[in-house]
């Protein structure tokens, strides 16, 4: 199915939970943050929350800044 | 917070209590614009900077996975991080930023709030920070608040809940040092919480200048890791503050427009 990552379309296998998602990008174990449609989805429910066809995903990090 | 850090409440003399938490250093400082992640840890620990900000962004997908990250070199465990809504115009996306930061950080709730009106001066739209500051208050963020050197909003911004109101000394980045001494002055006086300057320091004398104001502490970026020797200014500046704030409390002279002699007149033998 398609959706949008990060601002970007993108192929992932339908179904795909938010863990797997995780995994497919590879940042398992890397500290980061996940909005589904401009709602966070917490970190603790990544394996069970299923990802939609043409979702709008973001997906953010920390870095450096004032 | 670490182990470590809380040992350190036990002796803080004069301590800088943001939210009901001790910490020593009254110099915070950012994360951004260094040469690297390894400059910007030792300009950070040379400064004796507990506080540090750190911006929201999107993850690089794909690009580098052995590339270290922020957090990784600088950990939440030896630094409290104050996420911040740098790039945010509206309310919206400054309350949209602040969720995502508490996310990554855990339930970590003590932010940076700015929501910039003008791209070229980079100043606060206030109106707009009134509205994000109603927001995240409510939803039990802890914030400290960018605004404009104007005593009203910093009053008004201190009423509705935040943990501490920054007014900037100049625009962000332009190393300009406080340019109106007068209103942080002010904006000291009517406060009930801690006031730190934010934005536009440029020197070392800048930041002895706001604690001799009566200030609580500073933010600062630029003024380090744009140095030509960010370690070296980050040195400069911890000093700075701990001689401004000694100064302050030390109690200076009054401002004379004459001389008064030094020397006692007696016993002068000419």
């Amino acid at each position: 199915m398609n959706i949008l990552l990060n601002g970007e379309s993108r192929q992932i296998p339908d179904s795909s939970t938010a863990l797997q998602l995780v995994e497919i990008l590879g940042l398992t174990g890397k500290r980061m943050a996940m909005e589904i449609n401009a709602e966070i989805v917490p970190r603790s429910t990544f394996n069970e929350h299923i990802i939609q066809p043409g979702d709008n995903i973001e997906i953010v990090g920390a870095i450096g800044g004032g | 917070m670490s182990s470590q850090m809380q040992e350190k409440t036990m002796d803080i003399k004069d301590p800088l209590v943001i939210d009901g938490i001790e910490y020593s250093s009254r110099l915070l400082v950012g994360t951004g614009k260094y040469d690297s992640l390894q400059q910007a840890k030792q300009a950070i620990d040379t400064s004796g900077a507990e506080i540090i900000t750190m911006a929201v962004r999107r993850t690089n997908i794909g690009q580098n996975p052995e590339e270290p990250n922020l957090l990784e070199i600088l950990s939440p465990d030896d630094y409290t991080y104050l996420p911040n809504t740098a790039g945010c115009y509206s309310a919206d996306d400054a309350v949209r930023t602040c969720r995502l930061a508490r996310e990554l950080l855990d339930g970590h709730s003590l932010v940076k709030l700015e929501v910039l009106g003008d791209e070229k001066t980079l100043f606060p739209d206030v109106s707009e920070t009134y509205k994000a500051a109603e927001i995240l208050i409510k939803e039990g963020f802890k914030i400290m608040v960018y605004t404009n050197d104007d005593p009203i909003a910093a009053k008004r911004l201190e009423e509705m809940g935040c943990v501490a109101v920054m007014p900037l000394a100049a625009p962000i980045g332009s190393g300009l040092g406080i340019r109106n001494p007068f209103n942080i002055a002010t904006i000291v006086e009517n406060a009930k919480v801690p006031i730190l300057v934010d934005a536009g320091v440029g020197t070392a004398s800048d930041a002895a200048i706001a604690m001799e104001l009566g200030c609580d502490g500073l933010l600062m970026q630029t003024a380090i890791a744009g140095a030509k020797d960010p370690v070296l200014m980050a040195s400069a500046m911890r000093k700075a503050v701990e001689a401004g704030r000694e100064a302050y409390h030390a109690g200076r002279i009054p401002k004379k427009r004459y001389a008064t002699a030094s020397s006692p007149v007696d016993g002068l033998f000419f």
